[in-house]
């Protein structure tokens, strides 16, 4: 049972990961506004890139 | 193919108008006007018809796309820009930012313009900020970009609040996650404990878990605690009790005891109960913040109310127009103020003749006349004809601005719903402190060795956990169910006071009517059957994008006018079926012949038939149009539920008594006052309350505001204005009333099941305690009955949500992303 002693501060040590990454992943933004992202991904694999009239390169 | 009844860009329907057809994808679809046209041209040119896909509300009809270019004057942007290490930052406060896939158009749409470093969007503020290269874009060109996609930038001055909701919302967060992963780490250990005391446990391993509770616990105590022991040490220092005060004494109670009990290397500790509380509380906390923040504030919605710009003339008679920002006007500055724009400030007519729309500040529904002389007031629309102004008061001055503080003063006043509860927890508290305090004499006198074990029996049985969840979980519960039928709840205390509302006070325009201009009665003078006048007229003015044109599109077009003339201010000229027809005031429909362009004069001379819209042909009168603000289809439905319910139904208006009395005989009502000022209408709703009534109030006008604020629970239209919007307690998304009188049977429901969980809590802690008291109840039973008690109530609570209203509201099944929406424009 003696292995408690190792593993529960072991875990400590993983929650204590995970709190600081949480902490660090807000204060990057990423929980500040969580509608539109959802839909981001929605436009990427099925709408065509922009189509130039004619011969064109890039939109300006 | 069948036509399409409706734009495909803005939703109007296009009965009436001259539709125009565009090719997207492989489809053809309608539009019903060259803004629409342009704006998806727009969407389509950038490869963003994805859009129409995942929007979840038709879009804003584009009117004016303006010029921004007062916005690239170097001390505008000073004023309203922060320097960023990449370029210049500006919030926009953007009208129209109905759903997330508008938010994803104009990020995507203003990425495309060079010169954009970078953007974010926030459907859920109605935000947005950019980032840009002052060398290689102009502010002026970005705005354009917005306005082009039918939507209306105001650019905000970096205000503090913007980035204060920010930082509430990340710290709440990180509290959360604390309170939440501690939570688990700190059941886990309780479980092992449990499990020891049935099958045995060495004494070193309990010990080292106590130890380990208490290592993992504190941290959640302090940080993700910390709002409730401040919120109760505020209180106590100001002589109030809230519901923090019971929370954080049972808080402090359970982790002091534990601790004390890990030092002691003996009995139970209260780790799990302490964490497991919190977390609860936390997102309680969350879900009020969330419910908070979507709701407007005051401060913004002025800046929404003004237009961004004005035309201001130079000093000089012959002066040119300068465009300017609204801020930069000052008294005695002279205006130029288009048709159909929002007059910036408040001012005296120097030139010009027109009709002016005041129903957003007076109720009034029908326009008003104004000539050379006459006062118009901020934020009002000027309709017929353009008009110049001499400004005699700016912000703060003006009539608008002294609504908001009336509005902030009502607020000020307005009598607080007592959260019964938190009234009920504190007085049982005081008398379990003293309870637990002579039980401990007791002991002592009698059996030392026990005394400790008794007490804290005592304290944590008497633990008001199940108490102070009681209200609240019942209460979020509730908000969420009500959010699910189409009602967004923004004040904490709005269930309660629905659920004690004994009285609903409606205002008139907007709310119990439809608050747009449609054709009341068609009066035909001459040979020509009603029907007939209609379709002539309807094709008429299926030319015209003026207000009162629109009210005609409901009616059936005969065919395209075509030599179409619009005179401002006076009407419009067209041949239809090979017949000329004119159609506007009276003065102008009559005189057929060919002279026309003195009508600006006319109107003034003509203000009695205002209401009246006359189509003529070749001088002779054909028809007279009453125009009208219909009632809603619902209105009369939604004020019988609620008689049925013993609400005692009233209406509040701003307009005329004859007006009133009619649409109060239409939806059954008996009693009403008319011509109502703001001040009128708080006086009225104080005198009720004198009564001892409790008053709901439903409005949406701006002058509607501060009665909404001063009354005892208040509920605004979803697209009322967002003034009206910020000082409600719950809004009616949808822009249907049917999702009320449900309101009122959920909020009471709620009340019932609140005092259930109280019954049930204070019972469990009066039975328990004697027994406590006794020493009777090892800690350790004391513990499970605690937690037992609590989740009871949380799941009571929970039944709020899952019985489904008796009476649901067909137009509450809007998508969850429709609730943030809202235009108040």
């Amino acid at each position: 049972m003696s292995i408690v002693f190792v593993l529960i501060p072991l875990s400590l040590v993983l929650v204590g990961f995970a709190v600081w990454a949480f902490f660090w992943a807000v204060g990057a933004g990423q929980f500040d506004e969580l509608d539109s992202p959802a839909w981001e991904i929605l436009t990427d694999d099925d709408s065509k890139p922009p189509q130039p009239p004619a011969g064109g390169s890039a939109p300006p | 193919m069948t036509a399409p009844s409706e734009c495909f860009h803005c939703g109007e329907p296009l009965a009436g108008r001259a539709v125009q057809w565009v090719r997207l994808g492989d489809a053809e679809v309608a539009l019903c006007c060259p803004g629409c046209r342009a704006a998806l041209q727009l969407i389509a040119g950038l490869g963003l018809e994805d859009f129409y896909r995942f929007r979840t509300a038709p879009s804003v009809r584009p009117t004016e796309i303006g010029e921004w270019l007062a916005y690239d004057e170097p001390a505008v942007i000073a004023s309203l820009c922060r320097q960023e290490p990449d370029g210049r930052a500006v919030i926009l406060l953007i009208d129209g930012l109905t759903c997330a896939a508008c938010s994803w158009l104009i990020g995507r749409a203003l990425q495309r313009i060079d010169g954009v470093v970078r953007t974010s969007v926030n459907t859920a503020s109605g935000r947005a900020q950019v980032v840009w290269n002052p060398d290689r874009v102009a502010l002026s060109r970005v705005l354009r970009a917005i306005a082009e996609l039918g939507y209306r930038p105001h650019p905000v001055t970096p205000e503090s609040s913007h980035l204060q909701v920010r930082d509430e919302r990340r710290a709440i967060l990180k509290r959360l996650a604390v309170a939440g992963l501690g939570m688990m780490q700190v059941m886990m250990f309780a479980v092992a404990m449990y499990s020891g005391d049935f099958n045995g446990m060495d004494e070193a391993i309990r010990a080292y878990l106590r130890i380990v509770s208490l290592l993992v616990a504190t941290p959640v105590m302090l940080y993700a605690g910390w709002p409730f022991l401040k919120g109760a040490a505020q209180a106590l220092r100001s002589r109030s009790i809230t519901m923090d005060v019971p929370v954080s004494v049972g808080l402090l109670l359970a982790y002091g005891a534990s601790v004390i009990n890990t030092w002691r290397h003996a009995g139970q500790v209260y780790f799990d109960s302490v964490t497991m509380f919190i977390f609860f509380l936390s997102i309680a906390r969350y879900v009020e913040m969330i419910a908070r923040h979507q709701s407007v504030g005051v401060t913004d919605s002025l800046s929404r109310l003004l237009p961004v710009t004005a035309h201001r003339l130079a000093p000089a008679e012959a002066g040119a127009i300068q465009d300017v920002t609204v801020g930069q006007l000052a008294v005695a500055d002279r205006l130029l103020v288009r048709t159909g724009e929002v007059v910036p400030a408040d001012g005296e007519i120097t030139l010009g003749a027109t009709r002016v729309d005041e129903s957003m500040l007076t109720g009034e529904s029908t326009p008003v006349s104004r000539a050379v002389g006459d006062r118009v007031a901020a934020g009002t629309i000027n309709l017929d004809a353009p008009l110049r102004m001499r400004i005699t008061a700016v912000g703060p001055a003006t009539l608008l601005a002294s609504i908001v503080a009336l509005l902030n003063r009502a607020q000020a006043e307005r009598p607080r719903v007592t959260r019964a509860a938190d009234l009920t927890a504190s007085r049982f508290l005081a008398r379990v402190l003293i309870g637990a305090a002579l039980v401990c004499v007791f002991w002592l006198a009698v059996d030392p060795d026990r005394a400790f074990a008794a007490t804290l029996a005592v304290l944590v049985v008497a633990c008001p956990c199940a108490l102070s969840l009681a209200t609240l979980v019942a209460v979020a519960s509730a908000n969420a169910a009500l959010a699910r039928r189409g009602v967004l709840v923004t004040h904490a205390d709005a269930v309660e006071g629905l659920a004690r509302a004994t009285c609903v006070v409606f205002d008139k325009t907007g709310t119990l009517t439809q608050g747009t201009v449609t054709i009341g009665r068609c009066m035909p003078r001459a040979e020509l059957p009603a029907h007939e006048c209609l379709a002539i007229a309807a094709s008429l003015e299926a030319a015209s994008e003026h207000p009162i044109a629109r009210a005609f599109s409901g009616a059936v077009a005969r065919s395209v006018a075509s030599d179409v003339r619009i005179v401002a201010g006076a009407g419009i000229e067209g041949v239809v079926e090979g017949a000329r027809y004119r159609i506007g005031t009276r003065a102008f429909a009559a005189a057929g012949g060919a002279e026309a362009g003195t009508a600006a004069e006319d109107i003034a001379a003509k203000a009695d038939d205002d209401a009246a819209i006359v189509l003529g042909k070749a001088g002779v009168e054909l028809a007279a149009f009453t125009l009208g603000d219909a009632a809603r289809a619902e209105s009369a439905r939604t004020v019988a539920l609620l008689e049925e319910q013993g609400l005692e139904v009233q209406i509040l208006s701003g307009d005329s008594a004859e007006a009133v009395g009619r649409l109060a005989r239409q939806c059954g009502i008996s009693r009403y006052r008319a011509r109502q000022s703001p001040m009128d209408k708080l006086e009225h709703i104080r005198a009720l309350a004198a009564r001892g009534e409790f008053v709901a109030m439903v409005g949406d006008g701006i002058n509607d505001a501060p009665v909404l604020g001063g009354s005892g629970v208040s509920i605004a239209m979803g697209r009322g204005s967002a003034l009206a919007l910020a000082s409600a307690d719950l809004i009616l998304m949808g822009d249907s009333l049917d999702a009320l009188p449900g309101a009122f049977l959920l909020a009471r429901r709620a009340q019932r099941i609140i005092k259930q969980n109280l019954v049930w809590a204070a019972g469990y802690n009066l039975t328990a305690m004697p027994l406590a008291a006794m020493g009777w109840v090892p800690p350790w039973l004391a513990a499970i009955g605690m937690s037992l008690s609590s989740i009871l109530v949380v799941l009571n609570s929970m039944r709020v949500m899952r019985r489904p209203a008796p009476t649901a509201a067909p137009a509450a099944t809007e998508p969850a992303a429709a609730l943030v929406g809202r235009s108040s424009s």
